[in-house]
Formats: structure tokens, sequence, C-alpha cells
């Protein structure tokens, strides 16, 4: 057991990966000799050499298109996207190729590979180092879509999507790499070494995908998060004194609605917190199937809390990312209702 | 103070319409035999010239003459003639089978069948070919039953794909033939991949990435290009010029501006240019690039010059954009005649017999047809099933998709 952030535990599961299995290579923009520019690669260069783990050129359908002949070869590809806010140019790939290939050719051929992409705001990052684009991948039958919220979920995470058959999209909420987030951006950085998240096993283990897990237990109201809004529910339920369960859903496809279910049942109201944009985001989905299987338990109409629906800014970042003012207002309100 | 003159657009046009005279007289074509053949590892640098003109080997008297020539055997020429008439007596038949209703489409290959016929023989078993949708002499050079391309085709009970995919998107992993998408120049990059993949695991397969004309202005293009040329990855673009991209001259994708082929050069990648109704010559370039690739020397990029005589698919009716008589005016001709030319030339073929072979073919096809159709037709008899058509979207069935075929009922 090591004490390791998530950029450290991110590391720790591609090292572990590519020593348990020689068909895993990493590979994307800055990732080989440099480490990558979040340092998520680090050593591995060195350690397994330049064909297991290298540099491309900056072409993100390349880098997506190339992995997808190489799953199909049988490699098992771990490629990084430097920010999710850059996957557009190989969407086509990710899309109508790597989420269809089992599908349309029968499993003749597949496409085991994980995308691994930094995401989400609070860094000041701007229009396009701030992105959430989940619903974007969420709505494309084929994909999976994992959120960790810190690292030792990170890690079993990421090894079992490496080990999963089928192609992944694993976003990385950068906010969170160093350290938890709750919002609170006026307060002091807080690192992993405090949080008992941080402990991380140095060898192999894995978190299994479809599994959402219930990060404070309450009566008041279920809080559907993931990534950094899974910190921000935690921290709010706390301080506006609202016993509120937080369900850290983990991986949005498969989603794990039997423990929203059980929760919402349980609580009678129900908040779902994103940072991506309102309108069709993933919380619309959550929505959805709560509203659908939850319609006699509910006290109050389904909330959501999220991003506003405007491109990512920069000067206005805390009046745009839903913090601990938004979520507890939103909170008070449903209560009252 | 700067000229202030008004700006005009410049859209380029094909020199003739329906209506007008075809005219090719702007397709420069070299005599058969006259460009040179490299060694295999040559410089990209060094052979720059062989992507301006086009490589050929069958004169107009039907000889095979030049450095290129003598790469098969009569045997296998007329192995080679047999299987360019098996697709094309293959097309005939399921643009039929379309126009009765017994499919929703087809696309042919009238005038491009020796691209990939004559391609499949340059390749070993385990290669791979991420191939478009007119490639399909692949899978009948290399032996996949012609039963189950149109099963595919028919979508009924023994589609080796259920039902999924439209019409002539094949896959068979088996027969090196990667599984074909709907989606422009998608694949060009992945076959990069997949020989990357190769090399990687010091294997000793390579792969062949095919795309059209009109593709080649999609953006995976240059990714295919830009991954191949650095990693010099075991691999062969092919670019097969028929001329249009659906109504779209190949001027359009800016062709005629140098060519398809000279584009390889600016990414520093060996570039060849093939007349593509030369069985031979396409046989003995396929040849030569495949020996590179396989000797790690590097990725080649190769412009077979062809002429797409059909319909783009059979949703097309060309006769709306260019003359119904162009085709007839290709300088390169008709890549079966011409092969059948060669080989009365030499002595090892006649008009009756290839006439007696015509009519075994007819027969096979047919006979092939009528198996297939024991299985269905896309509007009667046996069908995939409903269940089919949840599985196979994940390895394992989700449970919001087990929901949803619980729902539908099945």
């Amino acid at each position: 057991m090591t004490r390791m952030t998530m950029i450290e535990a991110i590391r720790s599961a591609i090292d572990v990966s590519m020593g348990h299995d020689e068909s895993v290579v990493v590979f994307g923009e800055d990732v080989g000799y440099f480490g990558g520019v979040f340092r998520c690669t680090q050593g591995l260069q060195q350690k397994y050499g330049k064909t297991r783990c290298f540099d491309t050129p900056i072409s993100e359908s390349g880098i997506v298109g190339t992995a997808i002949g190489m799953a199909s070869y049988g490699l098992k590809p771990c490629i990084e996207i430097q920010f999710a806010d850059y996957m557009y140019p190989a969407y086509d790939q990710l899309t109508q190729e790597a989420a269809r290939l089992r599908y349309r050719s029968n499993g003749d051929f597949t496409c085991p590979m994980v995308v691994r992409m930094p995401t989400g705001g609070g860094i000041f990052g701007g229009q396009t180092h701030s992105q959430s684009p989940e619903a974007l991948f969420t709505h494309v039958c084929g994909l999976q879509v994992v959120v960790p919220s810190n690292p030792y979920d990170a890690k079993g995470l990421l090894i079992a999507s490496i080990e999963n058959p089928d192609p992944v999209i694993f976003l990385e909420p950068k906010r969170l790499y160093n350290g938890p987030f709750d919002g609170h951006h006026e307060r002091p950085v807080t690192s992993w070494a405090g949080h008992a998240l941080g402990d991380v096993p140095d060898d192999y283990y894995s978190v299994p995908l479809g599994k959402a897990v219930v990060r404070r237990e309450g009566s008041a109201v279920t809080i559907l998060a993931y990534g950094t809004m899974v910190h921000v529910a935690e921290a709010t339920a706390e301080e506006v004194g609202i016993d509120a369960e937080v369900i850290d859903l983990r991986t949005l496809v498969p989603l794990d609605l039997d423990t929203i279910l059980a929760s919402v049942k349980k609580t009678g109201r129900c908040m779902v917190l994103h940072e991506a944009t309102l309108t069709s985001g993933f919380g619309a989905e959550l929505v959805s199937l709560v509203q659908e299987h939850c319609f006699y338990h509910l006290e109050a109409p389904i909330t959501r809390v999220a991003g506003w629906d405007t491109p990512y800014p920069h000067a206005q970042e805390w009046d745009y990312f839903p913090g601990p003012a938004r979520v507890g207002q939103a909170l008070r309100d449903m209560m009252e209702a | 103070m700067i000229d202030a003159r008004r700006l005009s657009l410049y859209v380029p046009e094909p020199e003739v319409r329906p209506g007008n005279k075809p005219d090719f007289s702007h397709v420069t074509i070299p005599k058969a035999g006259s460009v040179r053949r490299p060694d295999i590892d040559a410089d990209p640098e060094s052979i720059r010239d062989l992507a301006f003109s086009i490589i050929r080997v069958l004169n107009r008297d039907g000889e095979a003459v030049g450095p290129w020539a003598g790469s098969l055997t009569n045997e296998e020429l007329m192995e080679g003639l047999k299987h360019m008439m098996l697709l094309r007596t293959f097309d005939q038949r399921m643009l039929m089978a379309q126009r009765q209703g017994k499919t929703s489409f087809y696309m042919q290959h009238l005038g491009e069948e020796a691209v990939s016929c004559a391609f499949r023989r340059a390749l070993a078993p385990g290669d791979m070919n991420f191939p478009t949708y007119r490639q399909a002499g692949l899978l009948i050079a290399g032996g996949y039953p012609m039963v189950e391309m149109m099963n595919q085709i028919y979508s009924n009970d023994a589609d080796p794909l259920k039902g999924r995919q439209l019409p002539v998107m094949y896959s068979s992993k088996e027969h090196g033939f990667f599984s074909i998408s709907g989606n422009l120049g998608t694949q060009f990059v992945q076959s990069v991949g997949w020989a990357m993949a190769s090399a990687i695991k010091n294997d000793t397969k390579i792969a062949a990435g095919w795309i059209g004309d009109g593709s080649t202005a999609e953006s995976d293009f240059h990714a295919a290009l830009v991954f191949a040329s650095t990693y010099r990855a075991p691999v062969i673009l092919n670019v097969v010029n028929n001329q249009w991209a659906i109504s779209t001259f190949q001027g359009i994708a800016r062709g005629g501006s140098g060519t398809f082929a000279a584009r390889g050069l600016g990414f520093g990648i060996a570039s060849l240019r093939v007349d593509g109704n030369d069985y031979l010559a396409v046989h003995a370039v396929a040849k030569w690039a495949a020996e590179r690739a396989r000797s790690n020397i590097g990725p080649t990029l190769i412009e077979y010059v062809t002429y797409r005589v059909g319909a783009h698919s059979t949703s097309d009716d060309p006769s709306a954009y260019r003359p119904k008589e162009e085709s007839e005016a290709w300088p390169l001709g008709d890549p079966v005649i011409r092969l059948k030319n060669h080989l009365i030339r030499i002595g090892t073929w006649s008009d009756e017999r290839h006439k007696q072979m015509e009519a075994e073919i007819r027969d096979t096809v047919v006979a092939a047809q009528k198996e297939a159709e024991r299985h269905g037709t896309l509007h009667s008899g046996g069908r995939p099933s409903m269940r089919d058509m949840f599985e196979g979207v994940y390895a394992e069935m989700p449970p919001h998709l087990k929901r949803q075929r619980q729902k539908a009922g099945v």
C-alpha cells in the first residue's frame, strides 16, 4: 500500500497492466520520452521500451485509428488524448469504428482499447481545457464510459478497463489529479495524502465496471454524481446539514441502476450533479431513469445541478462550476419542495 | 494602398458533361514497359518519377513488356482471368438481384476487377486488407465462398453478419479482409495501426489499406500517411483512382494537381502509379510493395489509374453527370479483355475457350445464388433473428440492453 496521487495511481495501473500483459501498448502525444503532460506515463518508456510506449504525431484520429487497427490485430492499446476537449477529431473513429466493430463484424473483429482523456474544469482551463464530453460517449452504443473520483478507484477501474474486451472511454478529472477538490476554490489546495482513498495497493487489483458506490450514506436525498462532483456533493451535504446519500457512479455505461434505485426509493428525493452542460447532458438520462423507476417513491421533482449551457468560460470559472453554493441552495430547495 | 480588386472562387469542372463527347486527351499514358523497376529498398526520394508516370506491362498488342513483366506464371494468369470473370459475373447477378428486389443495395466493380484480384495474389496468408466497399476481388481471388458473400448481401438466415450490415460490407478475418465500414477513409489509418502492431510483435505479416480517389480528401488519409511514414509501418497504402466519387470528378478531390501517388512523396513514402486495368502491372507493383514491407523497409503508396465503368451504386444514375459513352473512351481499356488478349497472344487461350469459361462461370455463380436464396432474401424466406439484433454490441450484454431485449419480447 502506497500513498498515491491520482496521477501516480493511473501510472501504476498502466505499469501493472504492461507488466502483466505484453499486448498492452501505450501511446499518445508527449506520452513516451517525456512521460505525458500530466506525468501519467512517466518512466514507462524507459521500463518497457519504445515499441510499448511511444510518442505520436499530433493527430487524434490518427491515434485512435491506429489503435483500432492494433486492437483488431490483437494488441490492447491504452492510448491518451491529451485533453478530452481535443477528442473531436477522433470522434468518427471512436463512434463509428471502435464502438461498432464487434457488432458490425459479428465478433469477427473486436476492439479491446482504452482511451484515456483528462476531463473537467475547475482549473482555469477555459474553453478547450475544461470540457466534460461524457454525454457524447454515453449516447454511443458499443462504448463504455468510466469516470473515477479518487486514486484507489482510478487504478482499479483503469486495470479493469484495460482488461475489458471492448472499447472504454476513461475520463480522468484533471482537477482531482493531485488532490480531492470540493469546489471551495477559495481554500488552500489539499492533497491525496490526507484522504483514505489515496492509499493504493502497489500490485494488481481491479474495480469492476458497472458498479457504483455509496460514498456517504444518508436518508434525506440521493445525490448522483461522478468525478469531481462526488467531492462537491459530500462536502456540501456536511455544510448544509442535509442528510444526503452520495452515490459515486464511477461507470456511466454500463450504469449501476440497482444501486441508484435502491437509494432513491429509500430517500424519496434525487439530485443529479455534473460539470457538463445541462441540456442533453448525462443527467437527463439519469433523471429519466429515476423518474421511470421511482415515480411512486418521489416526494419532490428530481433536480439537476450542472454547468450552464454555455462554453466553459475563463474569467467566470467559479460562476460556471457547480460548486457548494449552488449545490447547497438546490439541496435546501429540494427539502422544502 | 493595395489594389482592392474583387475576388472570385474557382470551382473545378470535368472537361465534359452528358451530351458532350468524352475526352481523355488530358490523360497522358506512357508506353507499356517504359517505366523503370527500382530495387525494393529504393529511397523514396530517388524514385519520385514513378509517382508521376504509369507503370504498365501489357502493350496494345497484348504483349507483356518491360522490367515489370514476368511476375506471374501462365497458370497464375489464367487463374487471374478466372477471378476477374467471376467477380464480373457475380456483380451482374447481384445487380440483377437488387433490381428484382431481393436485396436493398449493391455496388459493382465493373472496370476495376484487376485492382483487387491481382493485388490479392501478392499477399500471403495472415496478411490483412482494410478494404473499401469496392474490393470484393480480394475475397473472390482469396477463395472466400461466394455463397457467403451472397448470404451477406441478402441478409438471410445464413448471413455471417446476422443481418446487421448493409449489403457488400463483408468481413472475414480468416480471409484477411477487415470489416467494411460505411465511413470513408477510416480504415486507411486502421491499416497502418494493424501494420504497426505486426511490427511491435516482430511478426512477419503486413497490412494493406484501401481508399478511393474521392476519399483521399478525408482527414484520415492524411493521418494514415503521417503515421505510416513516421513509424515505417509495413503497410501498402492503395489509392484506387477510378476518376469518380459518386458524381464528383476527381478534380474535386484536386486530382490532376500532380497525382494522388505524388501525395505520398511529401510524407517521404515510396509512391508508385500503375495502370489499374493491367492485371500484370497491378500484380508486379503490389508484389514490389509487399516485398518492401516484408523486408521492413517501410510503406508504399500505390495509385491505381482506372475508371469506374458502372454506376456508383444501385442508387445512382451516372448518365445524370457524365457522358454515357465515357467508359468506352477510357484509354486504358477493359482489364478482362486485355488479359484475355494477352493470354491468346501467348498461345494459352482462345476465344472459344473464353466463351466456354464464361458459360461455366455463369453456371457457378447461378448455382451459388440458388444455394444462397434457399436461406432467404431480404424480403422473403429465412432472416436473422430479432434476438441477434441485441447481441454483440458488447462482449457481455449490459443490463440496459437486457431490459430492452426483454421489452422487445425476445
